[in-house]
């Protein structure tokens, strides 16, 4: 909880100011956030990283907007043409058509010396396809995906959370029974068993997803209001005659923002690995559909022969989750400055010189041994 | 104690059953269970599916169903399981399906389980006690890293580089001298770490681990032990006075007489025992054995430890014991190693020694030798449980290292450090406990990972166990299959779950008075 702003007011101003307090007088709330995040290096790195890699899938070979996804052929009989609204990017090729192969096996075209991309960096699959525009569709769906699960599992959690905290009694028992029975079936079990259901689609996947990943979230925010809904500026509201809507959203949810943000972030680390591996089972997202599991999962077996195919999707998987990893704890160091890492102003080359001097002849006794 | 662990008992058995009414109704909702028949032009499918649909009741409503399986279910009590048939595997009951898969995915689980635990805890605490170190970084790094691999990926690359290159390295077993190098680096630059201290105790540590690991990767290379890997009185020996090292660092420390001389009694009686114990191990060929021979050394290392303690004996004693029982391990490894010949004769040709398909290999299974049917396992989970604890292993080690940093703040642990204990005993003794409180927790939540894990691990190494029960019923909506699935995780759960109550109730004493 970071709701204590330090004021200097004539009473403390006589005392001295911690160096954080100096920091951070006359700054805001979201100032004092954004600067704390700010220090984070991997996470700062990772924010680029993730916007990078946003950009790339989407802008590269475009995306499809509405539709079923399936694949017609179009009048004339030469090309497929895919359900839906169909937005083309810069890339040339699509991730459903077929291509001569380039290389033998379809092998990468990408080179280091000569640096060229070639015309399939990633290389091609045993029909032909570019891998690289499957793989940047696959990484649209799965970031498509983690965004909705985020927000809807999110949004259940947070209400359900507060009203569970705030109300008590038998709401918070109906609800957090709720949550035991969900909690109890891993979420791998579970999501299988509603995405075969649903058959394939990414969008219903990712709703379906969404209704069951709420349960940490509720439990975290219920944690919060019940320790929040006893202070003093909660009855303060109510006194001065706010409605329990009111008192619940203006007032106490702001405190609990940085729970919130903090664990939706990594609520949606897990997501992807969880996409990806409901995919990898064949009960997530199936073709004609794509996402990176999706795509792992239809070349596992072609790993000896064209390892390329697996590569590329799995090394995307673990740089999103990495970079959402990086951003939460970023954002916890944020929020949370108890747990804010302060590293000592210590270097190896400090110390391997304070060992010289420790031992050159004349040196006085306890120099080298200052570290402790 | 007992009535907070039975209250929470009945609540989890409460939350099961609604879970499975809500696995049941959405399963059976999942798909058409008959489709294939349906498709087919065969002229006996109508009357196929006829029978089929009686025999599952098809004609009720998936909600009637699921009470008629609870029915089945329920008769376990009275000793008359009925959980069905499998339609997906040609009508076999499921409880037979279950028997057949539970040993190998109870196995898999428990093991990496454990050693995650294990494992995760040790570096999660070095790298507390070592905070903002080198070695903390590079650990907190990884554990990122870890944290974001997919399990589906690791398992592969496992499968493809991990056993398949050190099978090829069996096959000539030449240690180049850069990954000796590398190793010895690598060890001694841990080994520096978690030692601390001035420069000066480090660089004794880096020297002294990194070049025993390589003296001992050198001397195994040039004896080329891994053409035919054996453990003897030698390793007995090695092994024996290593682990007792380990316990006696994190336990008394080196200085208490009495503890050295007991564990060294008891290593040397390990070392002794080891030849009778060959004849036992081979008369008595059954896993009750490594039990009786734990039970021995334990009650040796207790009676040392008693009678060498002098005046601290309730520490010395245990001490002893746990060294005496972990002097287990090496003996049945040797056992274990003396089949090697006979283990690399019997698995098929195409097979590597390291196995990646299947939990055993059925030749071996024929066979009734205890200790070869051991080591067969042992190739066989190893990657596996590689890849499954990986995963749970950053999330222990992030939990124990945040957990005993916190302990370390608190007021107690100054006051124990300013009435004159050791360090050792104020980290041993009165931290790690407390710091073990959320661990006892994250276990319990923990396992829903796990399962998953397992489902997904078995998948890629092929095993037929409980995961492929469950791929197999969901991809072909068996709702029994996937059920006796859920059944036996929601065992599993509730085991988890006491085991974390119990735990918790043991390091907290506010849980048992109350």
């Amino acid at each position: 909880m970071t709701d204590k702003k330090p004021v200097v007011d004539e009473q403390s101003s006589g005392q001295e100011l911690s160096i954080e307090q100096r920091a951070t007088v006359g700054l805001s709330q979201g100032a004092i956030v954004r600067r704390r995040f700010l220090q984070h290096r991997g996470a700062v790195v990772s924010v680029f990283v993730l916007l990078f890699l946003v950009l790339l899938a989407f802008t590269s070979v475009g995306t499809v907007i509405g539709g079923t996804g399936k694949l017609t052929p179009d009048p004339s009989g030469t090309r497929l043409i895919v359900d839906g609204f169909r937005i083309p990017g810069w890339w040339g090729y699509t991730w459903w058509e077929r291509y001569d192969i380039m290389l033998p096996g379809g092998a990468p075209t990408f080179t280091w010396w000569p640096f060229s991309f070639g015309e399939h960096p990633f290389g091609q699959d045993n029909t032909g396809k570019d891998v690289f525009a499957r793989v940047m569709r696959g990484m649209q769906q799965s970031l498509n995906v983690v965004f909705i699960v985020g927000i809807i599992s999110t949004v259940i959690g947070v209400v359900l959370g507060a009203l569970a905290g705030y109300y008590r009694g038998w709401v918070d028992q109906v609800i957090m029974r709720l949550t035991d029975v969900i909690i109890i079936v891993p979420l791998l079990i579970l999501g299988a068993v509603l995405g075969q259901t649903i058959g394939g689609d990414a969008f219903l996947l990712a709703v379906m997803i969404g209704l069951i990943a709420w349960t940490g979230m509720a439990r975290l925010v219920r944690a919060e209001f019940l320790s929040l809904r006893e202070r003093e500026f909660v009855d303060a509201a109510r006194v001065a005659g706010a409605s329990d809507f009111r008192i619940i959203f203006r007032h106490i949810l702001p405190n609990t923002v940085g729970v919130i943000v903090v664990s939706a972030t990594l609520l949606m680390s897990a997501v992807i690995l969880l996409e990806t591996s409901l995919s990898f089972l064949g009960f997530g997202i199936t073709a004609p559909d794509i996402s990176l599991g999706q795509i792992i999962s239809e070349y596992n077996e072609a790993f000896k022969t064209r390892p390329w195919l697996f590569w590329w999707p799995g090394l995307f998987i673990v740089v999103i989750a990495l970079c959402i990893n990086f951003i939460g704890d970023g954002l916890r160091d944020a929020f949370d400055p108890r747990q804010k890492r302060v590293p000592r102003q210590r270097s190896l080359g400090s110390e391997i010189g304070n060992f010289f001097k420790a031992y050159i002849p004349g040196a006085r006794p306890g120099d080298g041994t200052s570290n402790k | 104690m007992l009535t907070f662990v039975a209250r929470r008992l009945v609540a989890t058995l409460l939350v099961l059953l609604v879970a499975s009414f809500i696995v049941y109704v959405l399963t059976a909702n999942s798909g058409d269970p008959l489709r294939e028949l349906r498709g087919s032009r065969d002229p006996s499918a109508q009357d196929q599916i006829a029978y089929l649909s009686g025999l599952l009741n098809l004609d009720q409503p998936p909600v009637l169903r699921y009470f008629s399986w609870l029915g089945g279910v329920g008769a376990c009590f009275i000793g008359q399981c009925d959980l069905g048939i499998s339609v997906a595997r040609g009508q076999q009951p499921v409880i037979e399906a279950i028997g057949g898969a539970l040993g190998s995915t109870l196995q898999l689980v428990l093991a990496a389980t454990i050693l995650a635990i294990v494992i995760g805890v040790a570096i999660g605490m070095t790298t507390a006690l070592r905070q903002y170190s080198g070695y903390d970084y590079v650990v907190t790094f990884l554990t990122f890293v870890f944290y974001s691999l997919p399990i589906f990926w690791v398992a592969v690359l496992l499968k493809e580089f991990g056993a398949i290159q050190f099978n090829s390295f069996l096959g000539n077993p030449v240690i180049p001298w850069w990954s000796i190098l590398i190793i010895g680096v690598v060890m001694g630059f841990i080994a520096s770490s978690i030692v601390g201290g001035e420069l000066r105790t480090r660089v004794i540590s880096f020297v002294s681990v990194g070049g025993g690991i390589a003296a001992l990767l050198i001397l195994l290379d040039v004896t080329r032990w891994f053409e035919s890997p054996s453990i003897g009185f030698v390793g007995i020996a090695l092994m024996s006075v290593a682990t007792a090292a380990v316990v006696l660092f994190t336990s008394t420390g080196f200085h208490n007489r009495r503890a050295l001389l007991a564990v060294g009694i008891i290593v040397v009686l390990t070392v002794i025992l080891s030849w009778p114990f060959q004849f036992l191990f081979y008369y008595v060929n059954s896993p009750w054995t490594v039990l009786l021979v734990l039970a021995i050394l334990v009650g040796l290392g207790l009676l040392v430890g008693f009678f060498v303690g002098g005046d601290g004996k309730a520490v010395v004693a245990r001490t002893a014991a746990i060294v005496g029982g972990l002097g287990v391990l090496p003996l049945v490894l040797d056992q274990m190693f003396i089949r090697w010949d006979e283990y690399v004769a019997r698995i098929p040709l195409s097979n590597g020694v390291i196995a990646t398909i299947g939990a055993s290999t059925p030749a071996i299974r024929r066979v009734d030798d205890t200790w070869l049917n051991m080591l067969d396992s042992l190739t066989h989970m190893l990657l596996p449980t590689i890849a499954l604890m990986i995963i749970s292993l950053a999330a222990y080690t992030r939990y124990a290292r945040a957990s005993l940093l916190d302990v370390m703040n608190q007021d107690y642990v100054r006051t124990a450090r300013a009435k004159g204990l050791g360090e050792r005993t104020v980290v041993m003794r009165h931290a790690f406990r407390n710091a073990m409180i959320p661990i006892a927790t994250i276990i319990a939540l923990d396992f829903g990972a796990v399962i998953g894990g397992a489902v997904i691990t078995e998948r890629v190494f092929a095993w037929q166990a409980m995961g492929s029960l469950f791929n197999e019923g969901l991809h072909r909506i068996d709702v029994n299959l996937v059920m006796g699935f859920f059944l036996v995780t929601g065992i599993l759960a509730v085991i988890f779950n006491v085991i974390a109550d119990l735990l918790y109730s043991a390091l907290d004493p506010r849980i048992r008075v109350s």
